[in-house]
Formats: C-alpha cells, sequence, structure tokens
C-alpha cells in the first residue's frame, strides 16, 4: 500500500504534477465559493474558453515561451470580462453577452491556432491541460499567483461577503462596489491562466464550480465552505493524478471525475 | 511581532492613501443604547423635484418632502406607483433623472462621515440559502465602518449582539438565515439596520406575509426605534395598518398625491386619483370606507 503511494513519487514530473495539481485544487475550491455562491457558474467556463484566443497569439508570438502564454491568456480573460460587462450595459441580457464572447473568442482562438502545422496536438494540451509536463516556470506561477489570489480573497472577505451576498447594502454602506466586482472578475481570470497547464481550458469550470457545489450541500458556514471546499479540490488532485498514474487515463479528466464523484456522494448523503 | 504589526499597519494606511479606497472615517466608542445625534430640529431628509425616468416610463415625477427626526412614515400606493424607486433614490442607489436629495448639513459633520441611511430590503430578494448565519448578517452593517483590511473587533460583535438582543433574535444568532421564519428573517434585517447605527431606516414591504403576531413584533421593535430617535419609512400595500399605526402617510402614484395624517390623506377624492379603479370606495357616514379588490380587508379615513 505505502509502496503503491511512493512509487510515483519517484518521478519528478509527478512531483511537480502533484504539486501543481494541489496548488490549483486549492485556488480554484476557494474562488469558487464565491462563483457558485453568485451563480457565476456559466461566467466562469465562458471565461475559460475566452482566454483561448490570448494564449493562441502568446504560443504564436512566443514561441512556446510559458511567460508569452500566461500573459496572453490574461490579457484575453481580462478583455473579455470587461466586454461581457460593456454589452451588459446596453440592451443584451447578461448570460446572452456571455454567450456571444465566449463562442467568438473560443472560434477566434482556433481559427487561429489552425493556421499551426502542430494544430490538433496543441488544441488538445490548451484543453485538456497537460499537468506531467508542467513545468518549473508553471509551478512558480502557480504557487506565487495562487497565494495572491487566496491572500487577496482573505484581505476582501468581508466586503466580498457582502457584494456577494447583498448588493444593495454594498452602495448603501458606500463600499467601492465597481472595484469589488472588477476585482473579482480579475481574480478569477488569474486563476484561469494559473490552472491553463493543469486542467486545460475545457475542464476548467469544474474545478471551478465542482468543489465548491459539493462543500455547499454539506455546510451552511461560508468559511467552513471554503476550507472543505479546499479540502476536496486538494483531494481530488492527488486522487485524480494517482488513478492517471496506475488506470493510464488522462490526468485532467481523472481529476474533474474525481471532484463529480465526491460531489455525486455528497448529493446522495444529503438525500438520504 | 510588535514591529510586524507596526509595518503591516503602515503598509495598510500607506495602500488606503494611495488608492483612497478607506471609504469612511471609523467611529469610536459607538454604543446601540447612546441617543443619536441630537437635531430634532431640522429635517433629517429632504427630496427636491425628484424626478425619475426609465427610458420610456416615468416613474416618479416631481416629488418633494421633508422627514422630521424619528417619525415613522407609510408609504403607499398601487403597484407600480413607484415605492420601491423612492426608497432607491433616498438610499443613494439610484440617482433621480432631476432634482436633489438633500440630507442636512448638521448632520453630516465631516465629509466622511455618512448620513447612515439602511434599507430593508424585500425578503423575495434576498437568498436564503446564502450560507450565513443570523450574526453574520446583522455584522454586514459594520462593514461600512470597519474599512477594508479591517477585522471585527470585540466592540463590533457586542454592537451585533445588542442589536440582535433589541429585536428579540439574540438566542437564534447562529442559526442559517434561512432556517428562521418570516418574521424572524425581517427581524435579523432590522437588526442589521441598528448595527449599520443607521439614522433612517427604509423597509420595503416588512409586513406582508406576516401573521398578526409577527406583525405586532415588528411593530414592537419600530416603537424602540422612536425612542431612539430613529426616522422610519416602511412601504407597504396595507391600509389599515398604515392609517392606525403610523404618524404620517405618504400616497404615491409617481406623483406624491398626499403626505400628512391618515385623515389628511385618506379621503375619497385622494384615494381616487391615486387607485382609479383599483380599490372599492364605500361612503357612509362616518367617512370613506375603502374594500380592497384583492382580499383581505380594508381601511378607514
Ligand atoms: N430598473 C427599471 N427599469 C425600467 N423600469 C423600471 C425599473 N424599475 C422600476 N421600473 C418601473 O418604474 C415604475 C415604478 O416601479 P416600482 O418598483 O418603484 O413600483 P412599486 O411601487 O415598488 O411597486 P410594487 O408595489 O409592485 O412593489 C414601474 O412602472 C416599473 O415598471
Ligand atoms: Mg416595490
Amino acid at each position: 500500500m505505502v509502496e503503491l503511494l511512493l512509487t510515483p513519487l519517484s518521478y519528478p514530473f509527478m512531483v511537480r504534477g502533484l504539486t501543481a495539481a494541489i496548488i490549483v485544487g486549492v485556488v480554484c475550491a476557494v474562488l469558487g465559493t464565491y462563483i457558485v455562491l453568485r451563480g457565476m457558474a456559466l461566467f466562469g467556463d465562458a471565461l475559460a474558453h475566452a482566454i483561448l484566443p490570448g494564449v493562441v497569439v502568446g504560443y504564436l508570438l512566443g514561441g512556446g515561451n510559458e511567460i508569452w502564454l500566461s500573459f496572453g491568456g490574461l490579457v484575453a480573460g481580462i478583455l473579455t470580462a470587461l466586454g461581457i460587462g460593456l454589452l451588459n450595459q446596453g440592451k443584451v441580457k447578461e448570460d446572452t453577452a456571455t454567450g456571444v464572447m465566449f463562442a467568438g473568442m473560443f472560434a477566434l482562438g482556433i481559427a487561429l491556432l489552425s493556421t499551426v502545422r502542430s494544430y490538433t496536438v496543441d488544441l488538445t494540451h490548451f484543453l485538456f491541460g497537460n499537468v506531467l509536463g508542467v513545468s518549473n516556470y508553471n509551478l512558480w506561477l502557480s504557487g506565487i499567483f495562487g497565494s495572491l489570489v487566496i491572500l487577496t480573497i482573505i484581505l476582501f472577505y468581508k466586503e466580498l461577503l457582502v457584494i456577494s451576498f447583498d448588493p444593495i447594502l454594498a452602495q448603501t454602506l458606500h463600499l467601492p462596489t465597481k472595484f469589488l466586482n472588477n476585482l473579482l472578475l480579475l481574480l478569477i481570470a488569474v486563476t484561469i491562466v494559473l490552472s491553463l497547464q493543469t486542467v486545460g481550458l475545457a475542464l476548467m469550470s469544474a474545478m471551478l464550480v465542482t468543489p465548491a457545489a459539493t462543500a455547499s450541500l454539506l455546510t451552511r458556514h461560508l468559511p467552513v465552505m471554503m476550507i472543505l471546499s479546499a479540502t476536496i479540490g486538494a483531494a481530488s488532485a492527488v486522487i485524480g493524478l494517482y488513478l492517471s498514474f496506475y488506470v493510464n487515463i488522462a490526468s485532467g479528466p481523472a481529476i474533474v471525475l474525481t471532484c463529480t464523484f465526491f460531489f455525486m456522494l455528497a448529493f446522495a448523503n444529503q438525500r438520504l | 511581532m510588535v514591529a510586524k504589526t507596526a509595518i503591516l499597519q503602515q503598509v495598510i494606511e500607506f495602500r488606503d492613501k494611495l488608492f483612497d479606497l478607506q471609504p469612511q472615517i471609523r467611529r469610536t466608542n459607538f454604543s446601540l443604547s447612546k441617543p443619536f445625534r441630537q437635531t430634532e430640529t431640522c429635517p433629517i431628509l429632504e427630496l427636491q423635484n425628484v424626478l425619475v425616468r426609465f427610458n420610456e416610463t416615468l416613474a416618479l415625477d416631481n416629488i418633494s418632502f421633508q422627514l422630521r427626526k424619528g417619525e415613522r412614515v407609510a408609504l403607499v400606493g398601487p403597484n407600480g406607483a413607484g415605492k420601491s424607486t423612492l426608497f432607491n433614490v433616498i438610499a443613494g442607489i439610484l440617482r433621480p433623472t432631476q432634482g436633489q436629495v438633500n440630507l442636512p448639513h448638521a448632520l453630516i459633520k465631516d465629509k466622511n462621515e455618512q448620513f447612515a441611511i439602511a434599507y430593508v430590503p424585500q425578503r423575495n430578494q434576498v437568498d436564503w440559502r446564502f450560507p450565513v448565519n443570523a450574526a453574520e448578517v446583522v455584522m454586514m452593517g459594520r462593514v461600512g465602518q470597519l474599512g477594508l483590511f479591517h477585522w471585527p473587533k470585540r466592540k463590533d460583535w457586542d454592537m451585533v449582539y445588542e442589536a440582535l438582543e433589541l429585536v428579540g433574535m439574540a438566542k437564534l444568532a447562529k442559526r442559517q438565515i434561512g432556517e428562521l421564519s418570516g418574521g424572524q428573517q425581517q427581524r435579523v434585517f432590522i437588526a442589521r439596520a441598528l448595527a449599520q447605527q443607521a439614522e433612517l431606516i427604509l423597509m420595503d414591504e416588512p409586513l406582508t406575509g406576516l401573521d398578526m403576531q409577527s406583525q405586532e413584533d415588528i411593530f414592537a421593535i419600530l416603537e424602540k426605534l422612536r425612542q431612539r430617535q430613529v426616522t422610519v419609512m416602511v412601504a407597504t400595500h396595507d391600509l389599515n395598518l398604515a392609517a392606525e399605526r403610523f404618524d404620517r402617510l405618504m400616497l404615491l402614484k409617481q406623483r406624491l398625491i398626499g403626505f400628512g395624517t391618515a385623515s389628511e390623506v385618506f379621503t375619497t377624492d385622494l384615494l381616487r386619483q391615486a387607485y382609479n379603479g383599483q380599490l372599492r370606495l364605500l361612503e357612509t357616514n362616518n367617512g370613506t370606507v375603502v374594500v380592497e379588490d384583492s382580499c383581505c380587508g380594508g381601511g378607514h379615513g
């Protein structure tokens, strides 16, 4: 049994992959509590897909340099978030605006990428991640920006709580509501970029939504929900990676399926 | 350790200055049981020719009035009369298309110190499954005074529990809000307004859907608020309660049809102007009897 657990750790790529997956699992899960509570699940999924053109432009310009990839993705994420906000101020409903931007940006990304010869391989990596190919750069990126995201959530805990629970109260208290809303969008964009390599764009929303949704079934207390969500995210990352090591299935889906399994358990438990 | 905290404090202050994020100065040694500021003579709020237009709809037309400190006002009018819109304008959530909302200068000592207006939302606007308990909801009222990067202190929790005590909810402080009855939920939100140290509380239909006992509980709390000189404005569809339990009534239908005591405002003529065919008015020897179309009952004036 112990050997079963230790064998994968003798491979450096597995250690890097595990570390990255745990960081991503925790950061996505904590931020995810706000996404779930504010009903932004669709938005998170859309934003993840919409950063593709940025990543591709970064890829084409940087020639595989990872800093370019993350930077491109972040720019695209922020532009899309603002774009959805702009459309929304007009006469377009929010989910419609999200749907339009999401599909448009995603198509643009694929169109750009289709000009490259290694098109299908690259697209697969962007869409489904490649956690076992995580580089040291990526580990640092996840570590530093992941800590910043968590720190920001802690520092702005009570403001984010008020604006999520009762936006009108936030206004009557003269909280900087615009700043706080944009801050949350920025945090989502950063988190998506730092999770890109680990889970990929297509499965990102599962990491953002599923652990938090599971936790919301188990507790009715926000701080507990955040900690539970983080635990479920990290546990899914580890279990998923071991599964993928031994059963030989793709790592991203293995992690997401583990999350989904936990959700099913919690759901069944609630029904009993 | 000490040095660390001092440095952290400096960093925080620097950030606040840099981004001008600190929305309010923090008041010190404030207690709920102290009376609020003494300014009975001047009006607490004044609206001048306020007009609100949403695209083509005129929601509020040329509204002017003053509120006195400590009074209890009922805001009545048919559906779509503009009651919620008026609250939004007063609370500063909605900027009027034309006109002005004035808060008397005597009350604003410092430009950073906001005149505290609290808004108790309609119950159907709240997500009752949200993972917070009653005490945490009340603490949200303190967030403005706390300022960014400051955690609630002992004093703030004391205020929260004092407010909960006043509305008779201290025992249920740890209950998740969805597990409270409608009347209890309403009381939690009133406690939040108290923790906010509001001097004007706007309540949007707080009595709707409550049984007689819960309504009486709310009125008992309103009575305590009156002793503290807190001004309260309540939007309601219950003309009967409006006539009997409030100092003044405001009859609204886009325009301000009437504002005064029940006998001044609930006249056949003014009620007709506000409700058109939506109310059945019976002329009797003792005056006008209102028979509401929908259900339940009527009022008289
Ligand atoms: N955001 C908005 N955009 C467009 N029109 C609006 C908006 N809010 C309110 N209105 C319109 O303004 C008018 C006043 O609405 P308001 O909600 O203030 O009425 P109310 O008196 O609160 O009604 P009720 O008794 O049903 O709560 C209505 O005609 C409504 O359709
Ligand atoms: Mg209304």
